[in-house]
């Protein structure tokens, strides 16, 4: 709206920064960011092209076997970045292709809007086109006809900065008809959302693609079967896509050593780590890196707090401990402690901090991002954010900590229509299960005597 | 189908594999609660109400808990509906469910039909734990039909679902988000979907209610019901109206599985105000004649002055009905004789329906029922809005349009009953649907085409398919470029098909048309395709009457005319509504002796000697014949004489059959509907089938007649205590297998094909419907009610030759009514009930711009035709030049392609 | 602080009429998509850039450009919480509410807000100049507390910083 900002205002002008030199970011161990200036300005296309830009596509181009991209993306067990931890290579295999199949869409979900991450904005605001080359390669793969970034409104400055590469890469035939003189054509738009956490759950990302309500979509059939107006579609993480281009230049076996011995999980990572600690950022880090090494680089808690818990990959994951800070942070080790690495930016939680009032927090959130097209979500959401509002407020009564069991566990996995539930219930569920005594402090009154004011309603 | 075999709870059953697992265990008569699902509209999965638990196999004792409605129950599925976890999952999603929902119930219109508190109760949800405030929520107005109480919403998606992807609206959506969802109008005002009314059925709750029940509102276990036939229009939809104190309070769907399914049109669920009306004739009346005032007659001195009347008249008339039941216009026949029998229609209209029933028997292309015509996947309609026209019909040929997704999820493996997933495939893609049709319709947003032609063109164009078709077909000459390709592309469209349908009818008038869509149908049958002909009449016995036969109203008018005969017995028809009415008066008023018996007040009785007042659907019995050639007989659902004994109404056939002992000089002996159905069937060889559309009166279950009213009916002791204290026993039926009483069967495992009203225990909603069936929406147990009449002939005809010639340069400036069928008003007695009324748009006058330039108007301007109303013209994009459409029921009596003669209306709107 | 101005008025009141520019640009988003439908959202959008906010009588005329029913364009502007329905003031201050700014100080920022606006959530100031809104995790949490002016995001923000930082939206 407004169009000239004068530069005093920018003092707290928030920018989206990598915590690592160009010194320390290398083109055979950083594959995400080694190309990132330390001025934060957007890598455009000449300076692209100049550090190993479009390498990558120009060689699949000339090799033309889409399987050969699959295959490689398979071995290299690429694992999406979007939280969920599916095989990229996988998930293209399983695209309809073909036959009397039509071309279909490439989908960028670039919603980011899981609390607590903020690792695409990066990439996209500052390397573009590494995105953009992720996307052609996933294109060539899945024979999409057209590409999309659905884009979160908010991000404003990255819209701007994505239009601008995508007509870079247009007007210097990296997008368009006969890319490269390969005969393949392929294009994008950035599609920008109006709001709502749902977009960033890929089904309900297309329902909002197509311009509907962003309820999410039976699964299955999945969007490699019919996606977009019922095309077979393929939808990934800027991030995920952003690993494509190195994978396909320096191969599955490079990608699978970038994380050393530290897991079975191949490739780098963007690291994050925010709350009350001294360095909040972003760091590319090898697959598998522990929390300790993260929050060490976060330099500790602020104002010599204490780490009570800490949530590994954004709002819809399992609180962890601080012994498990030890782990290496991969898919796999994660899930097996109760919690998921989901986006892998860690959310720190220091011990003065009321666990009832971060988990009302929590689920305010869920419940007020929820789509409301199952019921569990819509109506069960609501009802622990006021137990959990009661139990703040010492209002809260015998049974109400069995009946947050009862509604966590009955917004599992499978029991409601997709993962947004669920992704509510894990940080209660491990909330609930290491901090119960807290949650017991907030019960107060004798049964049926809290509330002889009930609670207003239109709090979430 | 696919058979397979499951296991629910450790039991073998067989089921069709092709179904969900909810709608195969509901088959099998097992109960599982839900909400979204609905079993016309498939599964979307949203209110997480049909858990249970699913095995991987005989050696899996954890399993998952898994939605029903969204598992396929292919072979060898393994689940548990008893499941504790289970049951406590459904238990938590009821208790959601009811967090914001009012406890209303007393007061609530849905009470005691509420599929909510079916599931409420069936899930043992019954303590409140959620000691939080509720949220509140403001209502909308709907217009006259629906009454919306946002409140009680579960947010089960049913009704957007509903109007606008089955029914094809586009006013009503889901608004909102989180547990703020709102189901309304974009803006307060009246429903724009002719098929509204199914929200109050398909709602699982209080939100969405009848308007018209609510204005005199009756618990469902406290009405009367009788199973009837919609009168409204000639598809026959099979109703179940309720009555209490002598009135009829509502009209809901009564479950057919080849006629209607589970949806009505408004027309038919809100039209039946006329049979409320308190200007009916409730008792003989004598006139001196027309305008003098009338005189109350005891029914002995009516049936003795008019025998007496009638048997000094030289010769009598019968003008019978389309509008009446069979068994009615026989007996007028009986009294009159087959040579003075005219069936009150007039010439042109009943050339037309002559030849829909001979184009039925010998085009070669049978006449699919309503729901084997969504299995059709091209369609030509040719000369027909059938959402007009036939109400009901109009969705059927939406599924048919739309099941082309379904063909599209067949080869990537997507079930048929998964909604949403159909729906995201099939955006925007349809199987060919051609209207030729002058006005816009309500499936053209599914059309491939619509074609704005004159009459004669779209008989011209449907020749020429014909011919494309089969170059046996006589060719169409001077036929313009973009005809030529339409035609073209429809003909091809056909052949493609499996199955082609083509639709037309009666509604332009124009024999030219039908030959047309015979000639196609013709066509395709000696191409050996496998389709259908569905030809649409006007009144729900239009088909009925003329199979039956009898001379034309214009011959009948004509004899009186001509002093050839001095008396008329007009039966349940207004003659002015049919023929000008200079023309009608003149000849009525030739007659010396004018008897009418109906049950409504009209310009027709306004003039007679004597009225009989006749029984409606609601207080008779009779058979119609429906556009299929499907006899259905509809029931008596009260006996008014038991409210109101001052009321002498009786079946018109009941007082044809006295008239006519009276005039043999017999004692007028009683008679009874098998009687008198069995003597039309007797008497008319097409009709002889009529006796099996339904049990007679003998028909027992278990020794039992069966109940029309439900087995907790209250306060019939005190029903007539405003008269009498004095409970006076229930009327008797000597006509029907049904008791005017809770008394009698009233169950759903013994096999019926007449059943009043929808009850099973536990299920008190209309979803009861699916216990009677014997899958769910599949037929009725004890099969589909009605019998088919028209039966194909073997062989081939020859073609028609009767294309019309190239139309010739209409520059005489003159334009011609083309009269286009309306739903809300079109048809003659639901226009006379009071939310149809409301719900008539204001009549407009469709012109071509060019001719609108002539006539120095423009859109929104106002026109006088003769003397008579003013109209507001509205301009159509193609619309023919050299036509004016209006809407039908506005100037009765005028008649397809009558000159018109138009003025300005002076000062603007009147 | 100025006089208090009825937002409607500054804003324009419900008397709609869809600006031929903005009725291009709808038709020109349709480019990108196999069905008009999708371009929805995006003409909410153009509406919103034009008025401030989306009024009652843009859907059917949305409906209208885009060929779908009302039903669906006012289903769509009522999902998205970034489509306003009601007048907004001239500046739109979103603030984070989720967890990274919850861990700190999200609720002195909101609090600061609060008392130097003088209007809570879904309110405007009365010299229409500021609406005040919720909104999920900026994607800015190494900058938390977050919030956004209008494009513009800010973090980390505190208290003392907000009177210097409304000063530039006038
Ligand atoms: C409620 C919800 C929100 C999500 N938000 C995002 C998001 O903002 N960005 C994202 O990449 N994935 C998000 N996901 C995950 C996506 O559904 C999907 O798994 C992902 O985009 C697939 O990409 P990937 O395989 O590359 O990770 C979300 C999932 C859920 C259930
Ligand atoms: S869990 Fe259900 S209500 Fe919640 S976001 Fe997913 S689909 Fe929507
Ligand atoms: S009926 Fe199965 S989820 Fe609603």
């Amino acid at each position: 709206m407004s169009e000239s900002i004068p530069n005093q205002r920018r003092s707290v002008g928030y920018r989206s920064r990598l915590m690592q030199t160009e010194a320390e970011r290398r083109a055979d161990t950083h594959p995400l960011t080694w190309r990132l200036r330390d001025d934060g300005e957007a890598v455009w296309l000449d300076e692209y092209l100049r550090k190993d830009g479009y390498q990558s596509v120009r060689k699949a181009l000339s090799e033309g076997d889409p399987h050969a991209i699959i295959a490689t993306m398979k071995e290299a067990n690429v694992r999406g970045r979007g939280g969920a931890g599916f095989s990229a290579g996988l998930k293209w295999s399983l695209t309809l292709q073909g036959g009397d199949r039509p071309r279909g869409y490439l989908i960028c979900n670039a919603d980011e809007m899981e609390p607590g991450t903020f690792k695409d904005r990066l990439l996209m605001e500052q390397q573009p086109h590494l995105l953009i080359e992720g996307m052609i390669l996933g294109a060539l793969a899945n024979n999409s006809r057209y590409g999309y970034i659905f884009l979160r409104g908010e991000y404003v400055e990255a819209a701007r900065v994505l239009n601008r590469a995508i007509e870079e890469a247009r007007e210097a035939g990296w997008l368009g008809p006969d890319i490269n003189g390969s005969g393949f054509d392929f294009d994008i738009a950035v599609h920008t959302g109006a709001g709502r956490y749902i977009c960033g759950e890929e089904t309900a990302l297309i329902n909002s693609l197509e311009g509907k309500r962003a309820n999410p979509r039976a699964k299955p059939p999945f969007p490699g079967q019919s996606g977009a107006w019922g095309k077979p579609s393929v939808v990934n993480n800027v991030e995920t896509l952003c690993n494509v281009p190195a994978v396909i230049l320096n191969g599955a076996g490079w990608y699978q050593g970038l994380s050393g011995d530290r897991t079975d999980d191949g490739g780098s990572k963007l690291y994050g780590c925010s709350g009350p600690v001294d360095n909040p950022g972003l760091w590319e880090l090898p697959m598998g890196t522990t929390g300790m090494e993260i929050l060490d680089r976060a330099g500790g808690l602020r104002d010599n707090r204490q780490l009570k818990a800490w949530l590994p990959g954004g709002a819809s994951t399992g609180f962890l401990l601080p012994e498990h800070l030890e782990l290496p942070l991969d898919f796999d080790t994660v899930g097996k402690e109760g919690s998921r690495l989901g986006t892998g930016l860690l959310t720190v939680v220091p011990d003065d901090m009321s666990m009832v009032s971060l988990m009302r927090n929590l689920e305010q959130f869920f419940a007020r991002e929820s789509c409301g097209w199952c019921t569990p979500c819509r109506d069960g959401l609501p009802w622990v954010v006021k137990l959990l509002q009661s139990l703040e407020q010492g209002q809260g009564e015998p049974g109400d900590i069995e009946l947050l069991d009862k509604l966590a566990a009955d917004c599992g996995p499978g029991l409601t229509f997709c993962a947004h539930a669920p992704g509510a219930a894990m940080p209660l569920q491990t909330a609930l299960r290491h901090f119960r005594h807290e949650f017991e402090q907030g019960v107060g009154k004798p049964r049926g005597e809290a509330h002889q004011d009930p609670i207003p309603v239109g709090e979430v | 189908m696919t058979m397979a075999i499951i296991h629910v709870d450790g039991q073998q059953y067989e089921v069709n594999g092709a179904q969900n697992l909810l709608q195969a265990c509901l088959s099998l008569g097992l109960d599982i609660p839900y909400f979204c699902w609905h079993p016309a509209m498939g599964s979307v999965g949203a209110c997480r109400q049909c858990a249970v638990r699913q095995y991987k196999d005989a050696d899996d004792d954890k399993g998952m808990l898994v939605m029903s409605c969204m598992s396929p129950a292919t072979d060898q599925t393994r689940i548990s509906i008893d499941d504790a976890e289970a049951k406590a999952f459904r238990a938590s999603v009821v208790e959601w469910l009811m967090i914001n929902h009012p406890h209303d119930c007393p007061v609530c219109e849905e009470g005691g039909h509420c599929h909510l508190q079916d599931m409420t109760v069936m899930t043992g949800h019954d303590r409140r734990r959620y000691r939080y405030r509720k949220r509140t929520r403001r209502n909308q107005y709907l217009g006259p039909f629906i009454a919306h109480e946002m409140n009680r919403c579960i947010t089960c998606y049913r009704c957007v679902r509903f109007y606008n992807d089955y029914a094809g609206g586009s006013d009503l959506g889901a608004f909102g988000a989180k547990d703020n969802i709102y189901f309304g109008r974009y803006e307060d005002g009246t429903l724009e979907s002719p098929f509204a009314g199914n929200l109050t059925e398909v709602c699982p709750t209080g939100v969405f209610t009848d308007q018209s029940h609510s204005d005199h509102y009756t618990r469902k276990w406290d009405l009367q019901f009788a199973p009837g036939i919609c009168h409204q229009c000639s598809l026959g939809c099979n109703i179940s109206p309720g009555e209490r104190y002598g009135t009829i309070r509502r009209i809901e769907n009564r479950y057919h599985g080849e006629v209607n399914g589970y949806f009505l049109c408004d027309r038919g669920r809100f039209g039946y105000g006329y049979v409320n009306r308190n200007d009916r004739p409730l008792v003989p009346l004598w006139r001196e004649g027309a305008g003098h005032p009338a005189v109350t007659l005891e029914v002995d001195t009516a049936l003795n002055r008019i025998t007496d009347a009638l048997r000094h008249a030289r010769r009598i008339i019968g003008i019978g009905s389309p509008r009446a039941s069979l068994e009615s216009n026989h007996q007028l026949r009986e009294l009159v004789g087959a040579d003075n029998f005219s069936t009150g229609i007039e010439a042109r209209e009943q050339a037309c329906l002559d030849l829909m029933n001979h184009l039925q028997r010998t085009s070669g292309l049978p006449t699919p029922t309503p729901r084997q015509i969504e299995d059709h996947d091209a369609i030509l309609v040719l000369g027909e809005d059938p959402v007009q026209s036939a109400g009901r019909l109009g969705l059927n040929l939406r599924q048919a349009a739309l099941a082309r997704r379904e063909a599209m999820g067949e080869k990537i493996g997507v079930p048929a009953w998964n909604a949403e997933a159909l729906k995201t495939l099939g955006q925007n893609v349809y199987h060919p649907l051609h209207i030729a049709w002058p006005a816009t319709t309500d499936l053209d947003d599914v059309a491939a085409g619509r074609y704005s032609l004159a009459p004669d063109d779209i008989a011209r164009l449907g020749f020429a398919v014909a011919h494309l078709i089969d170059p046996a077909a006589p060719a169409v000459d001077q036929l313009d470029q973009d005809t030529r390709e339409t035609a073209r592309r429809i003909a091809d469209d056909l052949m493609a098909a499996e199955r082609p349908l083509i639709v037309s009818g009666g509604s332009l008038a124009s024999e030219a048309v039908l030959q047309a869509a015979g000639n196609i149908a013709q066509a395709l049958a000696r191409r050996a395709k496998q389709g259908g002909l569905v030809l649409i009449r006007r009144e729900a016995n239009s088909t009925g009457l003329s199979l039956m036969g009898g001379q034309t109203l214009d011959w009948a008018l004509d004899e009186l005319n001509g002093g050839r005969a001095d008396a008329v017995v007009v039966l349940e028809n207004d003659l002015y509504q049919r023929l000008p009415p200079e023309q009608v008066e003149q000849a009525l008023g030739r007659a010396d002796i004018q008897v009418v018996v109906d049950h409504q007040s009209t310009a027709t009785t306004a003039g007679a000697h004597f009225t009989l007042p006749a029984a409606t659907f609601a207080e008779g019995d009779g058979t119609l014949v429906n556009l299929e050639g499907r006899a259905q007989r509809f029931f008596q659902v009260f006996e008014p004489a038991y409210m109101r004994p001052e009321a002498r109404i009786h079946e018109s056939w009941r007082w044809l059959h006295a008239l006519t002992a009276g005039l043999r000089g017999e004692a007028v002996s009683d008679i009874n509907l098998d009687a008198v159905t069995r003597a039309c069937a007797e008497a008319h060889a097409a009709l002889a089938g009529i006796v099996d559309a339904a049990p007679g009166a003998d028909f027992r279950i278990e020794g039992l007649r069966l109940a029309r009213e439900p087995h907790r009916y209250s306060g019939r002791t005190a029903m007539r205590a405003n008269l009498a204290v004095s409970e006076v026993r229930p009327p008797q039926d000597p006509d029907t297998p049904f008791a005017f009483s809770m008394e009698g069967y009233s169950g759903f495992d013994q096999p019926r094909q007449q059943v009043p009203f929808a009850w099973a225990p536990g299920w008190n909603s209309p979803q009861a419907w699916n216990k009677f069936t014997d899958e769910i929406g599949g037929h009725l147990r004890g099969g589909d009610p009605g019998i088919r009449l028209i039966q194909r002939e073997p062989g081939h005809r020859s073609y028609s030759a009767a294309v019309p010639p190239a139309p010739g340069d209409t520059t005489d400036g003159s334009l011609r009514a083309l009269i286009l069928p309306r739903l809300f008003g079109g048809e003659e007695t639901s226009a006379r009930a009071e939310p149809i009324q409301q719900r008539m748009a204001t009549p407009e006058l469709i012109l071509n711009q060019k001719d609108a330039e002539a006539l120095g108007v423009r859109e929104g301007d106002s026109l006088l035709i003769g003397d008579g109303p003013a109209l507001t013209v509205q301009e159509q994009g193609e619309w023919p030049s050299g036509w004016a459409g209006l809407p039908a029921g506005l100037l009765p009596g005028l008649a397809q392609g009558d000159t018109l003669t138009l003025r300005k209306a002076e000062g603007g709107t009147p | 602080m100025a006089e208090p101005v009825a937002t409607s008025q500054i804003i324009g009141s419900d008397g709609f009429e869809l600006h031929p520019a903005d009725e291009t640009a709808i038709l020109r988003e349709l480019e990108h998509y196999e069905q008009p439908q999708a371009a929805c959202i995006e003409a909410l959008k153009i509406v919103q850039r034009r008025h401030g906010w989306v009024p009652d009588e843009a859907i059917p005329a949305i409906a209208r450009v885009l060929g779908i029913g009302p039903g669906a364009v006012e289903g769509v502007a009522t999902f998205y919480s970034l489509i306003f329905r009601q007048p907004v003031g001239r500046h739109v201050i979103l603030v984070c509410d989720s967890s990274s700014c919850f861990l700190t100080g999200f609720d002195e920022l909101k609090q600061a807000l609060v008392d130097q606006l003088g209007i809570d959530y879904g309110e405007t100031t009365n010299d229409s100049r500021f609406t005040l809104l919720p909104v999920c995790c900026l994607g800015a949490c190494d900058g938390a507390p977050a919030l956004m002016i209008d494009d513009d995001t800010y973090g980390p923000v505190t208290a003392d910083d907000l009177p210097g930082l409304l000063e530039g939206y006038p």
